[in-house]
């Protein structure tokens, strides 16, 4: 294994972590929600699901991020290494994984690992291994 | 207020997505890539995250309604089911092949780049399907 110290950002790293972690909190401090975007998504899918407005208005939040953003400096560059059919397929993917697993990065990996909740545990774990695995398979074996 | 402190906590999420690297595709390939030249930035991310978030969820999870008044909405299940084990390698495997998860695809769907549009649409395309699915096996 070789560390990639040229991209190595450790701090805005770290303070973006904080600032998520800030905003997981006073979500369930003050809504008594958890900010599982994937969840959140799906419930905006769903007639009649409960507390639309709330979950709607976080997604919008979330959607608008980059307006304050800019008020102070560029968006962060963005480099996609997939073509459409990738995007498609890992799209797709992400929508049924998340739904059948109840959660993603935000949910399980922030909200619930934050909680010690052991079916969060084994999801972040098993969604991490899967990633390591793809790109793996993905970047050494196909070589694409 | 409730809906103020949604939307302030969701723009608050989104900052700090933007800022933690998380939205560039390549930055989270980089950091899946433990095999080739591999950037640690992103379990920064989960550190400082959990970090923050350990001590307001033990508060939380002890509380039976939140500071503004509203039920505490925690999720119930315990299992460790199959479901939870396939699903979530499946969104692994998704974000293994695009580099990209929900939260930072919404941060930076108005960002202008169809990629991101493409995957979100593709995303709830996911989700629907799951749905019929679900009607289907329950009906």
């Amino acid at each position: 294994m070789t560390v990639d110290w040229a991209n190595f950002t450790p701090w805005t790293a770290l303070a973006g972590g904080v600032l998520i972690g800030a905003a997981a909190s006073l979500f369930v401090l003050l809504n008594g929600r958890i900010a599982g975007i994937s969840g959140l998504l799906a419930s905006l899918l769903e007639p009649g699901a409960e507390g639309r407005d709330e979950k709607l208005l976080f997604l919008i939040g979330l959607l608008l991020a980059p307006l304050p953003w800019v008020l102070f400096g560029r968006l962060p560059v963005l480099e996609f290494q997939s073509g459409w059919f990738g995007l498609l397929i890992a799209g797709l993917l992400v929508g049924v994984g998340t739904r059948y697993g109840s959660g993603c990065t935000s949910g399980h990996g922030v909200c619930g690992i934050s909680r010690l909740s052991a079916r969060s545990i084994v999801a972040t774990l098993a969604f991490m291994a899967a990633g390591f695995g793809t790109v793996y398979v993905l970047r050494h074996l196909l070589g694409g | 207020m409730r809906k103020l402190t949604s939307f302030a906590a969701g723009l608050l999420f989104g900052l700090g997505l933007l800022l933690s690297g998380m939205a560039n595709p390549a930055k989270v390939i980089g950091f899946l890539d433990v095999a080739g030249a591999w950037d640690p930035s992103l379990a920064l991310v989960m550190v400082g995250a959990i970090a923050t978030a350990l001590v307001p969820f033990t508060w939380a999870k002890r509380r039976e309604r939140s500071l503004l008044d509203a039920p505490m909405r925690l999720p119930s299940k315990r299992e460790l089911d199959g479901r939870l084990i396939g699903g979530s390698l499946v969104f692994g495997i998704g974000w293994g092949v695009a580099g990209i998860c929900p939260g930072p695809a919404i941060a930076v769907l108005l960002s202008g780049h169809w990629q991101v549009v493409l995957f979100v649409l593709a995303m709830l395309g996911g989700m629907l399907l799951f749905s019929a699915l679900e009607r289907r096996r329950t009906c």
